[in-house]
Formats: C-alpha cells, structure tokens, sequence
C-alpha cells in the first residue's frame, strides 16, 4: 500500500471513531446520569458518578410501570407483525398468481397507498372507529396495524413470489395438495429471507410507533414509548430517575438489534430497495 | 364471468387482507375527503359547505407558518441526512477494519422511536449543554437552543439527521455495493482519481439508491412528528410546530375537525406532489444499466 493510501485510511478511520463517537455519546449521557443522584448531574453532567445510585432506576421501574408496559409492546408488537405475515403473504401469493385485471388494479391501489400519510386518515378514523376502540383498545391497535402495513408487506412479498417458478405450484396440485396446503407447506417456507425482512421492517415501526397508540390506549394499555413519554413528562425534574426510564426503555430494543445485528442490516437493505 | 374454483381461491386468499386494508385505509381516506366539503364537528355532518373549510384554513396564519416551517425542514433536512448518510456509507465500505462496528454504532439511533430520542436530547439541550456552559462560559449555549425558534429549528435538524442518517446509510450502502468490481478496476487502470472514480463512476451507477433515499427522507420530513413532539413541544409559543403536529392540535386539542381534516388533505396533496416530482426527476437521472 502506498503511503499516501495509508494516510488516507488513517484520515478516514479518524472520522469514522469521532462520528460514531458522536452518535453514541446522547445515549453513554443518559446512562451516566440514571447512575448519579440529582446534585451531581447539576454539578457536572459529563463527570462519572463517584457515588452509584440504583435507585433511580428502582423509581423509574415502579413509577412508569415498565413491566406492564414492556409486555404490552411485545403483545402488540409480536400480534401485528405474526397476522402481518400471515395476511400479506397469501394476498401476494393471490395477486402474483392470478393473472386478471382486478388483481392488477388491486395491486396498483396498495402501491398507491403507501404515499398516504397517516396523519391524512386518523381524524376519520378517530370519529368512526371510536365505539368500535373503547371496547378493546388492544385488539384496535393490531388491526389499525396489520390495515396499514398491508401494503408494503405485500409489495415485498410479491416481488419474491414472482422470482418462484409457476411449475412448482403446478407440481404440488398435480400430486394433489390442496391451493391451501400448497402455500404453507411449499411456497411460504421458500420465502423465508423476505419473511424475515417483511418481520423486521414491521417490528421497527410498530414497536417504536407513538401517534397511533396515544390516541389509541389507555393507560392500562400503554406501549413502552407512550409509557416512557409521559413518565419523563411527570418527572423530568427528577434527573435521574427521568434517566434510568429512558436507559430502561432503549435496552430491549438495542439488545435485540444486538443479536439479531445481521438479519437487521440486510432486512433494511432489503426493504428499501425493493 | 369468474369461475367458481377463482371466487373460492379470492376469498380464501385475499379476502380478509383486503377487507382489513379498505377499512383502514381506503373508507376513512375517501371519508375525511368527503367530511372536509361538510360542516362536520367531529360528530355530525348535516350540510355540504364547499370549500369554506379550506378557505378558513388558508386564512389561520398559523397554518401559513407551520407551511413555513414545514417546508424549510423539509428541505434543510432532506439535503443534510443524505450527505451525511452518503458520507457515513463511504466510511463504511471503505478498506477500514473497523467498519462493521462502526455500521453498528451509526445504525443505533434508528432503533429507538423519536419519541425516546426527543426526550434524550431534551435533555442535552436544557440542562446538560446549559450546565456546561454556564460553567466553562460558552455563551452560544447558555440559554437553551429550545427556547428560541431558529435554535429549536436546529435543534430539530441535528436530532433527525442524527435519527435518519443511519437508516439511508443503509440504503446507499446497498448501492455502493452493487457496482460491479471489474469497472472500479478499469477506472484505476484508467489513471481516475479516487475523487473522479466518486463522481463520474459510483455516483451514476447507484442513482437508483438516491431514488430511493431521496423518497424516503421526503415522506419522513412531511410526516415528522415524534421529534417534534418530544423536542420543543411545538414551542416557544407555537412556533415550531411541523404540520402533522399543527393539524393533531388543531383537532385533538382545538377541536376544529373541519379545518384539520382540510389541512391534513392539503398536506397529503403536498407529500404526494413532491413525491411524484421527486421520483420523476430522479428516475430521469438514473442511467440505464
């Protein structure tokens, strides 16, 4: 390598650690902080705390109700995206499948749909669907869900269904296998690799969602953003224990972007080329 | 006339998705359409009143405002995320070691919803920045950038580049991997510059990605509302509100849902318009491969 490349890709990792410095440092602040007593975050916000506290994040853990509001999301998170699956995949398979003009004209109709920004439906939405709420908020959420991630999750898996042969459909109904066994048991296991960016996208967007479940749910009901938003909001004063809610709210995600790190990056990959 | 074993297959298939969707998306999307040209209180519509919904809403100088405010975000963050993603993508598929690690760390802010982000950098801007600065004497910093409309509108900008950029890296890093090897090589062979090789050869091959970049970070900017909400609440004094938090105050809050439904539907018309522009223009630029 010559010298002048090598200097070149010093410059370059410099920039990289000082940018990646900076966008991990808002979240190295908050956790600094939910460790310290309200005086010493005063005094100095950068410093490491010389006295560890726990409990601030014993306030935060009872106060916002975390656990309650932890599985809340994962309810209505986990719920949303398995009927998504479910949903989106047989109406692609429908759509790819059969060749006539309502399937195209259907298909045209959800592309269109994805520029429709929700703020354009929810006052409607609101007046109409408010009975059909207050009975079981839960259940509307979902279904608010899987109605508006619909369209995009059918438009990926149609454009996988299409790189699947037609024989082996064909195939499976000359041995016998009913339309129904035939998508489950052939056609919806090859299609893992979208299933699983179909799954990612989804869980993304619903589990960090807050316009939607601030006019949705009660307080029983409340995902962990709404839950964290309001709680910050009643103690912000409180320093740290506002930041041990938020270093709370931040770890289940994070940890499972952790773990999942790869299937992350090539499901968004995957999601915004198509 | 469809057969019998077509119709089984529709509503086997299709029909619950599609009933689910049209519920949704398609009846209150035709509905608020239909409820603006009404006098409708959020309860009742008795009488069309044509287009006097919208006229009182051009006529709410805070909704020219918000209009505003609105577009300059939109524009100011459109440009800066895709630079700084663009760079971040460079850094990123560069010959560096770290780089997987550092995609990891740039990644992390998209992760978590911007309600949670708001807050955090509430945070930073009202009692951390103002401590420090009070105490080594910055005096940009003293008072907190929220409390003032052109600092909270950078305020803004700095949290959604810093939530965006990681998101878009993606996107352009998927582009910049897709150029074939053999041309970088012809171009090296060639004599071009790594600057040249940037321009003239990466940039063409992966217009496609800016499509697709430029696109989304156009709907997100018009849609913007977790940040705002979070960050500056819309203050001081109403002045940094973005218009999808104008029109939930003015009809959760207010209760006007007359001249919010309006506002929502001049501001669909507006996404849908730059969308449509955007996409055009783009795919016009995109090179033929």
């Amino acid at each position: 390598m010559s010298a002048r490349a090598r200097i070149g890709k010093r410059i370059t990792f410099g920039i990289g650690l000082t940018l990646a410095f900076a966008y991990v440092f808002p979240f190295f602040l908050v956790f600094v902080n939910s460790l310290k007593l309200k005086p010493d975050i005063l005094a100095n916000p950068l410093s490491i705390p010389t006295h560890i506290t726990w409990d601030n994040f014993q306030q935060a853990l009872t106060k916002m109700n975390f656990f309650r509001s932890l599985t809340n999301s994962i309810i209505i998170t986990v719920l949303s995206v398995s009927l998504l699956i479910i949903f989106s995949s047989m109406l692609a398979y429908y759509l790819s499948r059969t060749k006539i003009k309502l399937t195209k004209w259907i298909f045209l109709v959800l592309v269109a749909s994805m520029i429709v920004p929700f703020q354009a439906l929810m006052i409607p939405f609101m007046a109409r669907f408010a009975p059909f709420v207050s009975l079981n908020n839960r259940g509307a959420l979902i279904f608010f869900y899987i109605g508006f991630g619909t369209a995009l999750s059918t438009f990926l898996y149609h454009g996988f269904i299409s790189t699947i042969p037609t024989e082996i459909d064909e195939a499976a109904s000359i041995d016998g296998a009913s339309d129904m066994v035939a998508f489950w048991k052939i056609i919806f296991p090859m299609m893992r690799p979208i299933t699983a960016t179909v799954a990612i996208i989804n869980a993304l967007w619903i589990w960090n969602d807050f316009l939607l479940p601030r006019l949705v749910l009660t307080q029983d009901t409340q995902t962990l953003p709404l839950s964290t938003y309001l709680f910050y909001g009643q103690y912000s004063i409180e320093y740290g224990q506002a930041m041990a809610g938020l270093v709370l709210a931040v770890i289940p995600i994070v940890v499972f972007y952790l773990v999942l790190q790869k299937q992350f990056i090539s499901g968004i990959s995957q999601g915004a080329v198509k | 006339m469809p057969s019998a074993r077509a119709t089984k297959r529709f509503l086997k298939f299709a029909l619950v998705p599609l009933a689910i969707f049209s519920m949704v998306l398609v009846v209150p999307f035709a509905n608020g359409f239909y409820l603006t040209f009404t006098n409708w209180d959020g309860f009742e519509s008795s009488k069309f009143v044509g287009f006097s919904n919208y006229t009182k809403s051009f006529q709410d100088p805070t909704f020219w405002a918000t209009l505003r405010f609105t577009t300059l975000f939109v524009v100011v963050s459109l440009i800066l995320v895709n630079v700084v993603a663009f760079g971040l993508a460079l850094i990123v598929t560069s010959k560096l070691r770290s780089r997987n690690v550092l995609r990891t760390f740039f990644f992390v802010p998209n992760l978590i919803g911007g309600v949670i982000l708001g807050v955090i950098w509430q945070f930073i801007f009202n009692s951390a920045i103002t401590s420090l600065a009070k105490k080594y004497g910055w005096t940009l910093f003293e008072q907190s950038w929220l409390n003032d409309t052109n600092k909270a509108f950078w305020a803004l900008i700095i949290v959604t580049v810093w939530q965006s950029s990681g998101y878009m890296m993606i996107v352009y890093i998927t582009g910049l991997i897709s150029i074939e090897n053999d041309v970088l090589e012809a171009s090296q062979i060639d004599g071009a510059s790594p600057l040249r090789t940037l321009l003239s050869i990466k940039i063409p091959l992966m217009a496609q990605a800016f499509t697709i970049a430029l696109f989304l970070t156009l709907r997100s900017g018009f849609m913007a509302y977790d940040v705002n909400v979070a960050l500056t609440g819309g203050g001081p004094f109403r002045t940094t509100e973005l218009i999808s938090m104008h029109i939930f105050q003015d009809a959760f809050a207010n209760g006007n849902f007359g001249t919010g439904q309006s506002k929502a539907v001049i501001m669909f018309l507006m996404v849908a318009g730059a969308a449509l522009l955007q996409v055009s223009v783009s795919k016009r630029l995109e090179v033929q491969r």
